[in-house]
């Protein structure tokens, strides 16, 4: 047997099967069932970690999902975690595990030195301390913290596992394969029910794998577990699965479960996901999550030996591993007598019992006198010896009036305690479930939820072994809506402790600085806890920031009952008139591989791709995210940075014709006999007189009166339109239309269509995109006086269905071509080859925005942010003043959006030619402004213009168009201002020349 | 994630559906006072208890309709189609 303290013949590790690890560098050697702490622990080590805020040594104090103390980091490089629970994690060949929060060794910490500090560093010592000097705090204050907080490091190195997320759906979800679980799982099962049964740890059994007292059905406990689990396999109605945490309640029943697949595994498939989220959608939900044992509140109750008595007999019975040589129990329930005759039969001995109430009896009780431990009744702990494990225990009579007599020393090397079992009530308080507080145990309950849950066993304060099984079967039928169930019959086990206690223990003396912790992973004291309620907070929830107590990652398991019977005790108030703070997700931490899922890298979003992306990549295209989509920003030549490139692209356009997917702009297709009425009250424009084969811009507003979108829209037929909105709010538009449509005004005959993907766009812009487009359009008139500007024609281009629009978001001769998605590439591949001849230039999306600034059009989004009317953007034309309604006429009729002082939309121009302003920049009414100062404006747009060969900008100032041809002045983040002079936005061709030609 | 039941496509999960704001917000004629109009785009009740909401069922069918919602617990009481009145359900949890 490996490891002084590994007791053979007992547990239910596999001695056939040794496993090293690594721990801080060292070897270890466990068995194969062996968990972290179990394996340490054999080799008679309790040091595992360091505390939060002081640094202090610790170790494991449970077994479990609730261990506080004994977090570590595991693996490495990419794989490796933090804050792992050494109580939870199995071991495996290879695995190489560090304590953390040491410099330079576990044994020897320099921050430990914050344990000297200890009574400058009380409750709230945050706010306390780090409040001034102002001046202080980026220097000084916020590194120190930053250095100091945290549990355990960050991984650096991306993550190379893969995470999974499952739905599922079932009729009874059962939380916790512990006696409660296993019988409502299988009363469920075998009545029909789907039912999945999940449990943290690695195997089903929960609280009945340390048990080798019971006896159910003439089987011991670990029998009766295996017999069970196995008929829950052969019902194929039922799921089983272990190593998954059920970690958050969402409303309707919708519970997150985290399955860990392959970290125990020494060498898992390439192909597994390291975890998976169950999302499971369960009609009824069974919780049998147990109850936690209540550590003791004394001075010196964190030092390594000391445990939850509980823990110590898991430790003994799951993993054949002694805690200590000689131990000392304090308790105030009798469950911890069953440890002690437990260890004793094991060899340990049990120096003592320390019994904090004053006349223990009962069966257990005389089991322990008989086989010759020494009871001590009325007998508290004042403190533990001790540093990096403890030494002794000083015990001391305690008096009926709670006084505290002389103590005395006991030597040992462990401490058992045990404050009684405190039902886990998270999962039910995350379902929105009252709590009731029981008097006879002392403990909240669960009471009434919203959901459809039921809790079942120890978690509902049923703990004697009968009565769980009969408990759980009962919940599982009535989950199930099933009338018979399986029963056993439980031939030994111990009666339910009574007794129990919570908060800090009697003290003799002042105790100021006692370090008695409450809380252990967040180091909050007995002291801290009773300081805050001193300078005043007096509500659970404000105790509990203030101190941070229950804060941690493991949410309080350990420690909430206990500072809760703190305040109590200070308050003189009962616990139930305090109430109980919230448990929130997630009831153990989760990884955030898991929360993410597949949802990384490239699968993090998904990429829409305009129809010549493919083409656009093969001519060396620069590319920019727009929204999901990626857009060609501009097609560099060789040696060209992107200003040189945009330039000539630009120039290109105003010389010749460039050719420009346009897709991504969004489509609606509006049909019906009712199109035009709907057109009419959805859009600010008037649409009843627009000719079939004509286009005209249109602006949505909201009902607020300010701009949402815009858009050319063409009409089709009498009761067909093609509206086109910004790429950024195609599925905004439809949606909005979609809403009026259906609640507003039900009674129009309308089809609103999405036709973004159908209709590919090739923007063919330029003085000779005519000369390069009529020869494709298979004899469709398209000169100057048959299809004049804003005007659209139906027919084909190569035999390919084509949309035809002349339109302009360049200011020159241009068309928008739409054929289907799918031919477009085909189609652009003609217009390319017809242009060639000309030079026909590709351009991008920056030369798309330098081209429509030149013209003074605005971008809603960029000019526009949520608050313009039209009017704010030169956009009152487009207006109707006779339509008797549509979405913002009343709101563009408040006084408050007609103030001369709204920021209107002028252009900018510098006085240096060369000088291009940064797009946000404020603009202010002099050099000088004192700061701070409130802006007359701010720059929207900005750009070099390769037309006007300087720089422009567009701006929204307050009452801009009335100061046309005044200054303002752009500051700079150096101190520097800059003189700039508003003007017309239009700066190329305003009288639309070349549009029109 | 809530489990909201289409009226049109049956009981789907959240992620499908689209949030529309406070039901019976009547629109007013474009005729109303500037007190009535402001009152129609920004006053809402934020009530703590059964509210009437709309609902959209984006990644289905496309339609809009109403639900009744406990603000308190998140518990639908009922959902049906706009237009239809408020059915009577109590303020109940």
């Amino acid at each position: 047997m490996s490891g002084a303290f590994r007791l053979a013949g007992r547990g239910c590790i596999d001695t056939t099967r040794p496993v090293v690890f690594r721990f801080d560098g060292r070897m270890v050697r466990g068995y194969a069932g062996d968990t972290v702490a179990s394996a340490l622990l054999a080799e008679g080590r309790h040091l595992m970690g360091r505390s939060f805020k002081y640094h202090r040594p610790r170790g494991p104090v449970s077994a479990g999902s609730d261990e506080p103390n004994a977090l570590i980091g595991v693996g490495e490089g990419g794989r490796y975690t933090p804050n792992l629970r050494a109580t939870q994690v199995e071991i495996h060949d290879g695995m190489v595990a560090v304590s953390q929060n040491r410099a330079p060794s576990l044994r020897f910490d320099i921050g430990a030195l914050n344990t000297l500090a200890a009574p400058l560093l009380p409750a709230g010592f945050y706010y306390k301390t780090f409040m001034w000097p102002r001046r202080f705090w980026d220097k000084v204050y916020e590194p120190l913290i930053r250095r100091a907080a945290g549990l355990g490091r960050a991984p650096t190195a991306p993550d190379p596992d893969h995470y999974a997320l499952h739905y599922a759906h079932c009729d009874v979800l059962v939380v916790g394969g512990g006696p409660a679980g296993l019988a409502a799982a299988l009363a469920a099962g075998q009545v029909g029910a789907r039912v999945i049964l999940c449990d943290e740890n690695a195997e089903f059994g929960g609280s009945l794998l340390a048990d080798t007292y019971s006896l159910i059905d003439g089987l011991a406990c670990g029998e009766w577990v295996a017999r069970i689990v196995a008929e829950l396999e052969r019902l194929p109605n039922v799921q089983l699965l272990t190593r998954c945490s059920a970690f958050h309640y969402g409303p309707h029943n919708m519970v997150a479960l985290n399955q860990r697949l392959s970290d125990h595994l020494a060498t898992p498939p390439a192909d597994m996901p390291r975890e998976r989220i169950w999302q499971v959608r369960a009609c009824e939900v069974v919780l049998a999550a147990g109850a936690l044992e209540r550590a003791l509140v004394f001075e010196g109750n964190d030092r390594p030996g000391i445990m939850l008595a509980s823990a110590a007999r898991a430790y003994l019975h799951r993993y054949g591993v002694a805690c200590g040589r000689k131990a000392v129990v304090v308790t105030a329930d009798d469950a911890a007598y069953r440890v002690a005759l437990d260890l004793a039969e094991a060899g340990v001995k049990i120096a003592a019992i320390a019994d904090l109430r004053p006349t223990p009896g009962g069966p257990l009780v005389e089991a322990a006198r008989a086989r010759g431990i020494e009871v001590l009744p009325a007998t508290t702990i004042q403190r533990a010896h001790g540093h990096l494990r403890v030494t002794g225990a000083e015990l001391a009579p305690v008096g009926a009036d709670g006084t505290v007599g002389k103590g005395w020393r006991v030597s040992c090397d462990l401490v058992l305690m045990s404050g009684g079992f405190t039902p886990s009530l998270h999962l039910h308080s995350q379902a929105r479930g009252a709590l009731r507080f029981d008097d006879a145990l002392g403990v909240y309950l669960p009471g009434e939820s919203i959901e459809r849950v039921r809790s079942a066993g120890s978690c509902r304060g049923v703990f004697a072994l009968d009565d769980v099984l009969r408990d759980g079967v009962a919940a599982g039928l009535a989950a199930a809506g099933g009338e018979i169930g399986p029963a056993w019959t439980v031939m030994r086990q111990d009666a339910p402790g009574t007794g129990g206690f919570a908060g800090a223990l009697p003290r003799r003396g002042p105790g100021h600085l006692a370090l008695a912790f409450v809380d252990f992973q967040n180091d909050v004291t007995a002291k801290d806890v009773k300081l805050a309620v001193r300078e005043g907070f007096r509500s659970i929830e404000h105790v509990k920031r203030y101190t941070t107590t229950g804060m941690a990652t493991d949410q309080g398991k350990g420690s909430n009952v206990n500072a809760l019977a703190i305040v109590s005790n200070v308050l003189g108030r009962r616990p139930e008139e305090i109430g109980l703070t919230t448990y929130r997700p997630p009831y153990t931490p989760v990884t955030f591989g898991a929360f993410a899922g597949h949802a990384r890298g490239d699968q993090f979003d998904p990429l829409r791709l305009p129809p010549m992306d493919a083409w656009a990549r093969a001519q060396g295209a620069v590319f920019e995210d727009v929204g999901p989509w990626r857009r060609a920003r501009y097609f560099p030549r060789a040696g060209e940075d992107m200003a040189v490139a945009v330039a000539r692209e630009c120039r290109a356009v105003r010389a010749v014709a460039g050719i420009f997917d346009a897709s991504t702009l969004g489509k609606i297709e509006v049909a019906g006999p009712d199109a035009a009425e709907f057109m009419n009250r959805f859009y600010v424009n008037a649409w009843t007189k627009l000719g079939v084969g004509k286009c005209r811009y249109g602006l949505v507003c909201r009902d607020s009166g300010f701009v949402y979108d815009d858009g050319v829209v063409g009409r089709i037929a009498a009761d067909r339109f093609h509206v086109t909105t910004t790429t950024g709010g195609a599925a905004g538009v439809l949606n909005m239309m979609e809403d009026y449509l259906q609640t507003e005004w039900p009674d129009l005959d309308v089809w609103l269509t999405s036709i973004t993907e159908q209709w590919a766009v090739i923007a063919l812009q330029g003085p000779r995109a005519r000369d390069i487009l009529a020869p494709l359009v298979d004899g469709l008139d398209i000169s100057a006086g048959a299809m004049p500007h804003m005007t659209l024609r139906e027919g084909t281009i190569g035999g390919v269905p084509m949309r035809l629009f002349r339109v302009s978001f360049t200011g020159e001769l241009g068309y928008e071509i739409n054929v289907p998605s799918s031919q477009a590439q085909a189609v652009w591949d003609r217009v390319w080859e017809a242009g060639a001849a000309f030079g026909v230039t590709p351009y991008g999306t920056e030369a798309m925005h330098v081209l429509r600034a030149e013209k003074g059009y605005l971008i809603v989004g960029q000019e526009t942010d949520g608050t313009m009317t039209p009017g704010d953007v030169g956009c009152s034309w487009a207006v109707s003043k006779v339509k008797p309604d549509f979405i913002g006429k009343r709101a563009l009729a408040l006084p408050a959006l007609n103030a001369p002082d709204r920021l209107q939309m002028v252009g900018v121009l510098t006085e240096d030619p060369r000088l291009v302003l940064e797009e946000g920049m404020q603009l202010v009414p002099a050099a000088d402004s004192p700061v701070p100062t409130s802006a007359e404006g701010h720059v929207t747009s900005s750009y070099f213009s390769p037309a006007l060969d300087r720089s422009i900008a567009i701006a929204m100032v307050k009452g801009g168009r009335a100061r046309m041809g005044t200054s303002l002045y752009a500051p700079s983040l150096d101190g520097s201002a800059v003189k700039v002079m508003l003007v017309d936005p239009v700066f190329y061709d305003p009288e639309g020349a070349r549009l029109n030609g | 994630m809530l489990l909201i039941d289409c009226p049109y496509c049956g009981p789907r999960a959240e992620i499908e559906f689209a949030y529309g704001g406070e039901a019976h917000i009547a629109r007013p004629a474009a005729d109303v006072s500037e007190a009535e109009w402001s009152a129609f785009l920004y006053l809402r009740d934020n009530t703590k208890g059964v509210l009437a909401e709309r609902w959209r069922h984006s990644h289905g069918c496309g339609r809009f309709f109403n639900a009744l919602r406990d603000t308190r617990t998140d518990q639908f009481h009922a959902f049906y189609e706009i237009g239809m009145p408020r059915p009577d359900v109590r303020d109940a949890v």
